[in-house]
């Protein structure tokens, strides 16, 4: 909507993960709108707070709903969307300290419902709309301006937390490769249950680990970045889990519950064994 | 005169069964043509622990929940002592006396509740046996218990025969054992039949049903004392095609959870009571601002923090009018009887619909818990709205209007974004100073959409008036008609609508000289806002988490009456 709208006056720094992120979503749900033929506006983005939030008005062409809501409440503004429309598709876009701080718990919850909705978390390793300071995803020992002496608490590992919270389809991607980001993201999309892509997103302003993700031959930088190799199997949860643990950014999808029912299939199921009943019958229940 | 009406109180440890002796009593009472209402108030925990609960029985209309205690059923000694000095002369104590027994008390009767339960056949009729000996005290028949009785036990499984005739048994019983006593308390005229239906129920019940009635699709709630059997019963009740009721893990999830929903076109509803309602705040915020309809029902207890979770007070006033930072003014809806909590549901509904916003219903534990027959609702004459739905084309300004406009909703055109931060017309983020003034005055001006609320006055040629809110409005009529009859020159005004006031109302009582509120908060909190609006109020206030009494507001109001214009109120 931006690029039409003088009045929109918010602008990403040059270089930021997030542009990649968002074409990549725009792909993806161009893509999504083909193939399943339904509107754009069948979608509905719920973006959180902070640079990446701001990506809901910033997406390009036809424009699907959007809600840009409290910071670290994604989640429930997701959910009430998704089960009071199932037939809609939900994405949600929200950065790692609005996913992973104050809004992290949430996911324990919506793992276990198998909440069918996407999760797009651009992942940079700071706070950036707020100019810099260190975010659950911030390495120990970082000085930040909030940090001044370095970080004293550990690293959360974002892709362990979301296995560990029992995910239904957790994944890892990258900005700077928005047409496999896209994939994944269409996959996550097409997964019947609580699907996760974790992107890392570099800020270019405050933590930029370009270098350090893709890696620099002329600086002697090994890449952190490899794709989750072909012969890992997305079924078995623990194969996912010791990936997950082990060194490096994998892209790709670490799990998917081949068996995944989403909440609305399960309420569908759990709601067969109640006897529905009209307003006038519960008040006449009450007779005098 | 003969008595019109009968207070008793059942009082005991947690867990002896009270809480369904009252309700016993009220449904059985009210089936047979009587009006009621009970009263319950208990400790934040599940067995033990002072409790007690009251049923007032009347020929009339129940007004509240009485001053004073014509019979005291005390299952231990602790009840006896505790609730004693409130049994008027010539009442009567029943006690258990198997438990315990009283230091020559003349107006007290010994059965041993459980031993005669154990006769019966029945080990758990230990409240028939109760129910029994109050039969005699109050010189009924047994009839209409009976009928009761073979009615709510007969639910087609095995072994009701035995109960029915346990309890049958249990009831003849105890009032077998009253006999030997020969005391009473009076006699209370045979019921006057009304001319409509009525139904039995409490006010959270009351509430769930207006929102059903008003269509809600979608309820989120989560555990907390007195609201959670507005979740409990949603979660039994709500469902079908677009349907869904859900516990969530915190009232934070609730309200931003109904917040989806209400974006997507589903009416939606949460209830909580004030730890909840604290955190909810930020969501009310983003509803305000984002123009989403839902509604938020809190039911008061004492606050501030956990307070006192089982006991009433009406101190969420100023919270529930402004419960979210910035420029925020919510509608707020408080009832004040059983019967109004069903209406205050569906207008709260039809409101949210209406100006596209949240609204609040300012319940209290005391209506929430307390059991009345009330007219039965004719569905079909209680008016349904739904929002004004957009059907034009993409590109949509959505936000443009100076008031409320269609809304788009997610399948259909006109997408844009619902933003919690200030917008433009496609809901998109800006700061420039003429749209933050355009948009704060568009919500605002919605606000005039919502000044159809009824109000209720009486004797308004006076020019002290006295104007209660919620659920004090029963006690403060009953103060009232004693007033009235005796002399005293004083008005009365009552609304549950208290945002926005009707504006008719708020302009006779700016012509008053004094508006005394009976309110149960420290701050007089309903006082300060009408002083706000350029009423000369001055709050008659209590905060003992118990309700008024109605002698205590005869006296406090005929009191100030007198005193008159000295230490006039200065707006």
């Amino acid at each position: 909507m931006s690029a039409k709208n003088p009045e929109y006056d918010f602008k990403w720094c040059p270089g930021c993960g997030d542009f990649g992120v968002r074409r990549s979503i725009e792909f993806a749900l161009k893509e999504w709108s083909v193939t399943k033929s339904v509107p754009i506006e069948n979608t509905v983005v719920v973006a959180g707070i902070g640079c990446s939030g701001n990506l809901v008005h910033l997406l390009e062409g036809p424009q699907p709903f959007g809600i840009h809501g409290i910071h670290g409440r994604t989640l429930p503004i997701a959910f009430g969307v998704k089960m009071a429309r199932p037939e809609l598709n939900v994405i949600v876009v929200a950065g790692d300290g609005d996913f992973l701080s104050i809004g992290a718990e949430h996911i324990g919850p919506a793992a276990q419902r198998n909440l069918n909705i996407t999760c797009v978390i651009m992942d940079n390793g700071v706070y950036g709309l707020t100019k810099g300071q260190s975010s659950p995803t911030t390495v120990f020992g970082t000085v930040t301006s909030s940090t001044p002496f370095g970080k004293v608490e550990g690293k959360v590992n974002p892709l362990e937390l979301f296995l560990g919270h029992g995910a239904s389809f957790v994944a890892g991607g990258f900005s700077g490769k928005p047409r496999e980001l896209a994939k994944l993201i269409v996959q996550a999309m097409d997964h019947p249950g609580f699907s996760i892509v974790n992107v890392q997103s570099p800020c270019t302003t405050y933590n930029d680990t370009y270098d350090a993700i893709k890696g620099d031959p002329k600086k002697g930088i090994a890449p952190l970045l490899y794709d989750v190799p072909p012969t890992h199997d997305t079924a078995n949860w623990e194969a996912a889990y010791k990936l997950a643990r082990s060194p490096g950014v994998p892209v790709g999808i670490l799990y998917q519950n081949p068996t995944s029912e989403p909440l609305e299939r399960r309420m569908e199921t759990m709601k067969k064994k109640a006897r529905l009943q009209t307003t006038q019958q519960l008040v006449d229940a009450l007779n005098v | 005169m003969p008595k019109q009406d009968f207070v008793v109180r059942f009082a005991a440890e947690g867990g002896a069964g009270v809480v369904s002796a009252s309700e016993i009593l009220a449904q059985s009472a009210s089936q047979y043509g009587y009006h009621v209402q009970t009263f319950a108030t208990f400790p934040s925990q599940i067995l033990g622990g002072p409790t007690w609960t009251q049923a007032r029985v009347s020929t009339s209309r129940v007004l509240s929940s009485g001053d004073e205690v014509d019979i005291l059923v005390a299952f231990n000694k602790e009840a006896y002592q505790t609730h004693r000095s409130e049994v008027r002369p010539g009442g009567v104590v029943l006690y258990d006396s198997a438990s315990f027994t009283p230091d020559k008390d003349k107006q007290a009767i010994g059965l041993p509740f459980d031993e005669l339960a154990k006769k019966s056949g029945n080990l758990r009729a230990g409240n028939m046996v109760v129910l029994g000996a109050l039969t005699r005290l109050v010189n009924w028949e047994l009839d209409f218990l009976e009928q009761f009785n073979a009615k709510r036990f007969s639910r087609g499984r095995p072994g009701d025969e035995a109960i029915v005739a346990g309890n049958k048994l249990a009831l003849r019983l105890g009032r077998e054992a009253a006999a030997s006593a020969e005391m009473q308390v009076g006699q209370l005229p045979p019921p006057v039949p009304v001319s409509y239906a009525q139904i039995l129920l409490n006010g959270n019940t009351a509430i769930a049903l207006g929102a059903m009635h008003a269509g809600i699709d979608v309820y989120v709630g989560y555990p907390i004392s007195p609201a959670t059997p507005i979740l409990v019963f949603m979660e039994r009740n709500l469902m079908g095609p677009g349907k869904f009721a859900y516990q969530a893990s915190s009232e934070i999830e609730s309200i931003n959870t109904i917040l989806g929903a209400g974006f997507t076109g589903k009416k939606a509803m949460t209830a909580t009571a004030g730890p909840g309602f604290s955190l909810m705040s930020e969501g009310l915020g983003l509803a305000w601002m984002s123009e989403i309809p839902l509604v938020v029902v809190d039911v008061q207890r004492g606050g501030p923090a956990t307070g006192l979770p089982t006991k009433t007070e009406q101190s969420d006033l100023l919270a529930a009018l402004n419960p979210a930072h910035g420029d925020v003014s919510m509608p707020v809806i408080a009832p004040g009887t059983v019967e109004e909590c069903f209406y205050a549901a569906v207008k709260a509904l039809n409101w949210a619909e209406r100006y596209q916003g949240p609204v609040i219903i300012l319940s209290e534990m005391m209506l929430s818990e307390r059991s009345e027959n009330i007219p039965k609702p004719d569905l079909s004459k209680v008016l349904v709205e739904n929002r004004k739905v957009y059907t034009g084309n993409n590109g949509y300004r959505r936000y443009e209007e100076h008031g409320v406009s269609p809304m788009p909703l997610p399948g259909g055109p006109g997408s844009y974004i619902a933003n919690g931060s200030e917008h433009d017309p496609f809901g998109d983020t800006t700061h420039l100073p003429d749209r933050h003034i355009h948009m704060t005055e568009r919500r605002f001006a919605k606000l005039k959409l919502l000044e159809d609320g009824a109000w209720e006055s009486k004797n308004t040629q006076h020019s002290i008036a006295v104007m209660p809110w919620g659920g004090e409005k029963g006690s403060g009529m009953e103060a009232y008609a004693q007033l009235e009859a005796a002399g005293v020159p004083v008005a009365w005004y009552y609304t549950m609508f208290l945002n926005p006031l009707p504006p008719k109302l708020l302009e006779e009582l700016r012509s008053k000289e004094l508006v005394l509120v009976p309110e149960l908060n420290y701050m007089g909190q309903f006082a300060s806002v009408l002083r706000s609006h350029g009423v000369r109020a001055e709050a008659i206030t209590q905060y003992t988490g118990l309700p008024f009494k109605v002698r205590d507001l005869v006296r406090r109001v005929t009191e100030r009456v007198q005193a008159g214009n000295k230490g006039r109120v200065k707006v």
